[in-house]
């Protein structure tokens, strides 16, 4: 895994991160913690808006000003296992930062991933939600339905 | 929860019949039927799975408070024998390991100081660092986390953080025993590297109670405490750190099972027989990660006396006591009459020894362990006494909480934060925040009532109610 702070997403000579919004219908009810629906015409668009709706449970992504990136890359065969991953290195690299993202972006290519997301540092004027401590494997379903993908999982609040 | 698939026991335990032909071990739930019947059927299924996993000693248990989780249920309680092929399980653990409750009492009576309360909310606000996003202002090199991991409470404490007095009163004497530093990832140790001394967000707090009223006087004098008295309880883990480690095994324990011929009826229960080197490697970072929220605590300890001595000068805290609800301890228990060393996961359950346990210190060693059972913001807790094995069956167990009775998400269709701030207020509780959408999640009609937690509990064997406590100031994550 590789990332670089500060660099602006734009000049990633693959991919620009995209902007995905978040509603409420992107996620599902359980007990204790929250269900997070991502989903898009392709898997990787299923993935980043999964993981918009990750972030959006601990800010309001809207006012998010995408002016930081950070990018990533890993291995992963099994599809479902890869959004796992993908989920819990953005988290991670959020906190080790101190960033909060609005933005991702990932591509596939065989078993291998590479991906990123901007934001900006933490802002006192910025709406606090609650924080996501880890994607789980609980509900983990990754598919293609009739109208494109869809990815999903549990997230520890 | 499907009543009609459980078997009573007695009045405070049940069952559930293996089907024909299943097999796996005895599941054990704790709770009136008035408790069970509001929990998820997922409950049921989780600890049904439980009791499928490798080497388990005795029924998996689900404590009164038991809500639905990731792989063990919330409140789950299982122990695994490693002499049997017996395992160790991430899902057993959860994310936020060592997440559990450090109470101080104080000698301050809640009449003395009832004026100060809004400025104690306002300093406590500003110096306690929580919610998603805030940094304390202890950073530590990556070798100073390696020592912080070794030593738990004990290294805040040579830091300067509280006293070596607090030491006697947490659980292990403020150090788990073998913490492997090396098995901590890279990433775990960098996201931590602000995070010491902070206290998250979530269902996480620091709450200024009052002891409301006393159920067992004897008790009560053992535990230093008395009607009207100012309690401090403070909820958090092991922050970034954990969360990490929980993520980087979830996954590479999930590849071991399948690796290891575990067949597991759910990819979440990720596990490892214990005595196999991947086993053993969580064990180490688990330990780790476990070292890293005592001192955690100590330090939110020591930060919070600063508050209170700014304000009142002639305020003591001492620490009542500090127990962790989600860990795998190694125990030794009585089974069938026999000794036996046993690893007892614990999720979302408070360990809670009995009366003459050599754990305890000496002036509670005749009463039993002080347990915390930590309500919704707007009612209250309890602590209680821990009973002795021959009472309690659930491996020295018991509730920690009064347990979610609704997601997140039908909470937040039902409460605004800002009403349920103003509304606590008229109640005299005072909620200090930076997320209401985080009140709005954790509305106290959220959670089950911890009065019937409490009471099942006692009830049940697991332990003895000694106070009730009512929250006067409340700073969430």
């Amino acid at each position: 895994m590789s990332n670089q702070p500060g660099k602006p997403a734009t000049d990633h000579p693959m991919s620009a991160p995209r902007s995905v919004t978040s509603s409420g219908d992107d996620y599902f009810e359980h007990d204790a913690d929250i269900g997070v629906i991502g989903r898009g015409a392709t898997l990787e668009e299923a993935f980043e808006s999964a993981a918009a709706a990750t972030f959006a449970v601990m800010a309001d992504l809207s006012a998010v000003r995408p002016e930081r990136s950070v990018t990533l890359d890993f291995e992963e065969a099994d599809v479902e296992i890869a959004l796992v991953r993908w989920l819990n290195l953005l988290l991670g690299l959020s906190h080790e930062h101190g960033l909060v993202f609005s933005r991702f972006w990932i591509e596939r290519d065989g078993v291998r991933w590479r991906g990123g997301a901007s934001g900006e540092p933490w802002r006192r004027d910025l709406e606090r939600g609650t924080e996501v401590k880890g994607a789980t494997l609980t509900m983990l379903e990754v598919k293609q339905e009739r109208e494109g993908w869809l990815a999903r999982c549990v997230v520890d609040v | 929860m499907d009543l009609s698939k459980l078997k009573r026991i007695d009045g405070w335990s049940w069952t559930v019949a293996p089907a024909p032909g299943e097999a796996r071990g005895d599941v054990r739930l704790y709770g009136s039927r008035e408790l069970l019947a509001t929990m998820d059927n997922k409950v049921m299924e989780q600890i049904t799975n439980v009791a499928r996993l490798p080497g388990l000693v005795g029924p998996a248990m689900t404590m009164p408070d038991a809500h639905w989780g990731y792989g063990f249920p919330i409140g789950g309680v299982a122990a695994f024998d490693p002499e049997q092929g017996g395992i160790i399980s991430a899902g057993g653990v959860g994310f936020d390991i060592s997440c559990g409750i450090r109470c101080l009492r104080t000698n301050l009576q809640l009449t003395d100081v009832a004026g100060e309360l809004p400025s104690l909310a306002r300093e406590l606000s500003e110096n306690i660092p929580a919610g998603v996003g805030e940094e304390g202002d202890i950073k530590l090199s990556q070798e100073a986390l390696d020592e912080v991991m070794a030593g738990g409470a004990r290294w805040a404490v040579e830091h300067g953080y509280g006293a070596a007095a607090d030491l006697e009163f947490i659980e292990e004497g403020g150090r788990v025993a073998g913490p492997v530093p090396q098995n901590v990832s890279a990433l775990a140790k960098k996201r931590q590297r602000g995070e010491m001394g902070t206290l998250g967000s979530g269902n996480h707090y620091l709450e200024v109670q009052v002891v409301d009223r006393i159920h067992d006087a004897a008790a009560a004098q053992t535990y230093g405490l008395r009607e009207g008295q100012l309690l401090i309880s403070i909820h958090c883990g092991s922050r970034g750190l954990g969360h990490q480690i929980g993520t980087d095994y979830l996954v590479s324990l999930a590849k071991a099972a399948s690796r290891l011929g575990i067949r597991l009826p759910d990819r979440e229960l990720a596990c490892a027989p214990i005595n196999t080197p991947e086993g053993q490697q969580y064990i180490g970072a688990m330990n780790a990660a476990i070292n890293c929220a005592l001192a955690n605590r100590q330090i939110l300890t020591h930060l919070t006396r600063k508050c209170f001595s700014r304000l009142i000068p002639r305020a003591q805290l001492e620490t009542l006591f500090d127990v962790s609800h989600n860990t795998c301890k190694r125990e030794q228990h009585l089974v069938d009459g026999k000794k036996r060393l046993l690893y007892v996961h614990r999720k979302g359950a408070t360990r809670a020894f009995g009366p003459g346990h050599p754990a305890l210190p000496e002036r509670y060693r005749a009463t039993g362990q002080p347990v915390v059972i930590g309500g919704s913001m707007g009612t209250g807790s309890w602590i209680l006494a821990g009973n002795a094995e021959s009472e309690n069956r659930a491996f020295s167990s018991a509730s920690h909480g009064a347990g979610r009775a609704m997601s997140r998400k039908q909470a937040l269709k039902q409460w605004h934060g800002r009403q349920l701030v103003d509304e606590l207020a008229r109640q005299g509780i005072l909620i200090r925040t930076r997320s209401l959408r985080g009140v709005a999640e954790e509305a106290p009609g959220a959670y089950k009532d911890v009065d019937l937690v409490a009471e099942a509990t006692e009830r049940a064997g697991l332990a003895r109610r000694v106070a009730f406590l009512r929250p006067k100031v409340c700073i969430k994550g």
